[in-house]
């Protein structure tokens, strides 16, 4: 399908192997044919490569001189800059070298530099609390600008670090990401502010979520396993969260929402320090403090008081059930 | 003496050095280095109890949610509450999910593709080995990963997603299901079977599950020396005699698997003594991890019960070089993973085998498979034990002060949660993952680690840089080094 394959190389720091071991979930029956057909030719990624590590020293040597295109970095992982900014938390095995070292090197000679998953694009989890181990993203510190590379940062081919931001990433957007890159199809008005890409970025969690009836008549759910709205008491973000999760879904037919739990919004810089029990919804007097993206908050509370006043019985019984205790009535829907 | 430096490796989760001094041809001592720290027990402190429960899956992506089971139990066992029998069920299916597809991900991915490689060219299965294996492209691996994916979808229904499903409470599950979803569930084993059975073994689960002893596996090795994989497997196992290499401690620590709704177990917890040939009980105030040769702060210097554990960086610690821990039971090294688990079960062929030939990259690749063909007939029970419309989740009030363990089998072995709550707050997080007992370093006895310890020994051919024998001795513990650091 495309001509010249891109170049990827994929590294790993500080974070867990989870967006690699999510990629392998792609919804597809031949993944090697998959990323071929994305045009995606890996130089070496961690999981899927054969060379042992001194190939990989080799290829990022060759990389550096310009012996080798490298068309993409990739990173999976905080960058850890501790202890003390000497990068020491993480010395690539066999070269003695950081990690943020190689990574400041290569992201200098990459057309396009890529952090799959939130620790990469932002510190995520490997950032919270103390931040044990001075963890930022490539390109960003939480939701500041500047990171490992800095905010004036553009690889050669002219983009900012590309933020597939997630906790872990969909393995679609992963995969979209790199086939667009291939085609030549991503230009930096597909990224939105936070350097993500819009084709998921731009769809909140919110949308399709399957609990949509229980949200509109604020029939919350109250306990774990209930199916009522998870945002009054339960902690979820799914209306402020950018991401197609609802839509674009999970190992077949799941998400957060749909699998019971609260979204705890993965997919934006700080998620990993809400400031309160990821499972609790803040309030003041009575009204969550993370209120829906875009609405006036005025209009939020009338719309509320108006809509859990007009619960029909069946969605408020069912919002404290963990199965349809109360079906929809049967009615002839034709004209009549 | 010649110094070899291994790595970085890849097909192994995580950033890993073995450093080896080789005489001879054969390496004669190790050093195994973790070298990349990220401080999750300096992370949790202060933060509320539950936060834990969104927090540790994100220690490792391969085993996110045997890292929810533990935390879900350390806040179970603080609180003394209990769990409804369809929880319970659930719990076990999506642990299941996840060992089961690390098992496969292993084998087919990490372990094999090795064997495709040039250092075997010549040998008379290479050629069928690199069309089936080789990485990237071989034919059964790409099947695997599609097997694998399809698998997972598993996880889509019963917890949202995976990895990092937020669906396992100290209560329950926060997924009930409903009667067609279990249907389809079946429908979904269904399949996985099929994969199992046409491409990986050649043959019924059962029949793999009852192969009673070592004599057993040989007669049906014999039989179809290349049919299924599994007996690919055997035969370039036998012509490089793979149960002479990477001998383990020949003691197994298992936290028991699979507790059903009547407490009982089928894979009990306990040590195996492969010399006594006993299951021994397990006592959890045996386990204290040293950190002589870890780059951590240890004023004390005496080794401390994880519930008394410290993590403070020290990363000039002189002698050090590693960052993790050496977890010791007893003061002594154990193996843990697949194999302790089947021994732990009393499963006669890897009973006989360990008692021939030792914890070994035969055996313990043998384990892991026989595993996958034992468990799946379990998934198959427990999504029929699933009762309609009953609760799969029990509230669970946490008190503000206590102390709780939460101890699971992951797909890699003993995993356990060491978790104090002061004030509403946790006060200390301590985890000792498989690869922690696995890849320790040496304690201040000198003792060296399961790994170090088995890499002695270890053939090295002439100027090979990266020799091929210490990549299938490392990789036949199936290494998780984000776990083991975390």
């Amino acid at each position: 399908m495309n001509k010249t394959p891109l170049n990827v190389l994929w590294l790993q720091s500080g974070g867990c192997g989870g967006c690699s071991m999510s990629l392998l979930c792609a919804d597809t029956g031949d993944f090697a044919r998959l990323l071929e057909s994305a045009g995606v030719r890996w130089l070496s990624h961690p999981a899927l490569s054969l060379g042992d590590g001194r190939g990989l020293l080799a290829l990022l040597d060759d990389c550096l001189a310009g012996r080798t295109a490298l068309d993409l970095l990739v990173l999976e992982g905080a960058v850890l800059r501790g202890p003390h900014g000497s990068g020491g938390y993480h010395r690539l095995a066999g070269s003695g070298r950081s990690m943020s070292d190689w990574l400041r090197a290569l992201a200098g000679v990459a057309t396009h530099v890529a952090a799959v998953g939130s620790c990469a694009a932002y510190g995520g989890i490997a950032a919270t609390g103390p931040n044990p181990t001075e963890a930022c993203g490539l390109q960003y510190e939480d939701d500041e600008a500047g990171g490992l590379l800095g905010a004036a940062f553009r690889a050669r081919g002219g983009l900012p670090v590309i933020n597939i931001a997630g906790c872990p990433t969909h393995p679609g957007w992963v995969v979209d990401t790199f086939a667009s890159l291939a085609a030549g199809r991503l230009q930096a008005a597909d990224l939105d502010a936070l350097g993500r890409p819009r084709f998921y970025a731009d769809h909140l969690v919110h949308h399709g979520c399957t609990r949509n009836e229980y949200y509109e008549f604020k029939a919350s759910a109250g306990l774990p396993s209930e199916q009522g709205c998870l945002m009054e008491h339960m902690g979820c973000k799914g209306t402020q969260a950018h991401a197609d999760c609802n839509i674009r879904l999970w190992n077949g037919q799941g998400s957060c929402t749909r699998g019971g739990f609260a979204c705890v919004s993965c997919t934006e810089p700080g998620f990993q320090d809400p400031g309160h029990a990821f499972d609790r919804t803040p309030k003041v007097a009575g009204i969550p403090i993370g209120l829906p993206t875009d609405m006036p908050k005025a209009w939020f509370v009338a719309l509320a008081s108006l809509s859990k006043s007009a619960t029909p019985r069946r969605v408020k019984v069912n919002a404290g059930s963990d199965h349809v205790a109360v079906p929809p009535a049967v009615r002839r829907t034709r004209l009549k | 003496m010649s110094r070899l430096v291994v790595g970085p490796f890849n097909r192994v989760e995580g950033d890993l050095e073995v450093r080896l001094d080789v005489a001879d041809g054969r390496v004669q001592q190790a050093e195994v280095s973790a070298p990349m720290y990220r401080g999750f027990e300096q992370m949790l402190p202060g933060r509320a109890p539950t936060d834990a429960l969104t927090i540790v899956p994100r220690i490792c992506g391969i085993c996110s949610l045997s890292q929810s089971v533990a935390a879900a139990r350390a806040l179970s066992a603080l609180a003394g509450g209990s769990l409804p029998d369809n929880g319970v069920h659930a719990i076990n299916l999506m642990s299941a999910v996840e060992n089961l597809a690390d098992h496969i991900t292993h084998f087919y991915l990490f372990f094999m593709a090795d064997f495709a490689g040039e250092a075997y060219a010549g040998r008379a299965w290479h050629g069928e080995v690199s069309r089936r294996f080789a990485a990237g492209n071989g034919l059964h691996a790409r099947r695997a990963i599609a097997a694998r994916a399809r698998w997972f979808t598993m996880m889509g229904t019963l917890g949202g997603r995976w990895p990092m499903s937020g669906s396992v409470l100290p209560g329950g599950s926060t997924r009930a299901l409903d009667g067609v979803e279990v249907l389809r569930l079946q429908a979904l084993v269904g399949e996985f079977r099929a994969f199992l059975e046409d491409t990986l073994f050649a043959a019924a689960l059962e029949e793999v599950a009852g192969l009673d002893s070592a004599a057993a596996l040989q007669r049906w090795h014999a039989r179809e020396p290349m049919a299924g994989d599994l007996r690919c497997f055997l035969t370039l196992a036998q012509d490089l005699g793979l149960e002479q290499l990477g001998r383990g401690p020949g003691r197994y620590l298992c936290h028991g698997a699979y507790a059903q709704p009547d407490g009982t177990q089928p894979i009990p917890a306990g040590v195996w003594d492969e010399a006594a040939c006993r299951l021994e009980p397990l006592v959890l105030q045996a386990v204290s991890e040293d950190l002589t040769h870890a780059w951590l702060r240890d004023e004390a210097a005496a080794p401390r019960h994880p519930s008394q554990g410290r993590t403070e960086p020290q990363a000039d610690k002189p002698g050090a070089y590693s960052w993790n821990k050496a977890p010791r039971l007893d003061g002594r090294v154990v193996e843990t993973g697949a194999l302790a688990r089947q021994l732990a079960s009393g499963q006669p062929l890897l009973r006989d085998l360990a008692r021939r030939e030792g914890g070994n990259v035969r055996s313990r690749v043998v384990a892991r498979l026989v595993e996958v063909a034992c468990v799946l007939p379990w998934v198959e029970q427990w999504l029929a034990a699933l009762q309609p419309r009953a609760p799969y989740h029990q509230p669970c009030e946490l008190p503000a002060h206590g102390q709780g363990v939460g101890l699971v089998e992951a797909a890699r072995g003993a995993l356990g949660h060491w978790l104090a709550v002061s004030d509403g707050r946790i006060e200390r997080y301590q985890i000792i993952a498989p690869t922690s007992w696995n890849f320790s370093p040496r304690d201040a006895s000198g003792q060296p680690g399961a790994l170090e310890a088995a890499l002695v020994g270890t053939p090295v051919p002439e100027g090979a840089a990266q020799p091929v024998a210490v990549q299938h001795v490392v990789r036949s513990f199936d290494p998780c080094m984000v776990c083991t650091v975390h």
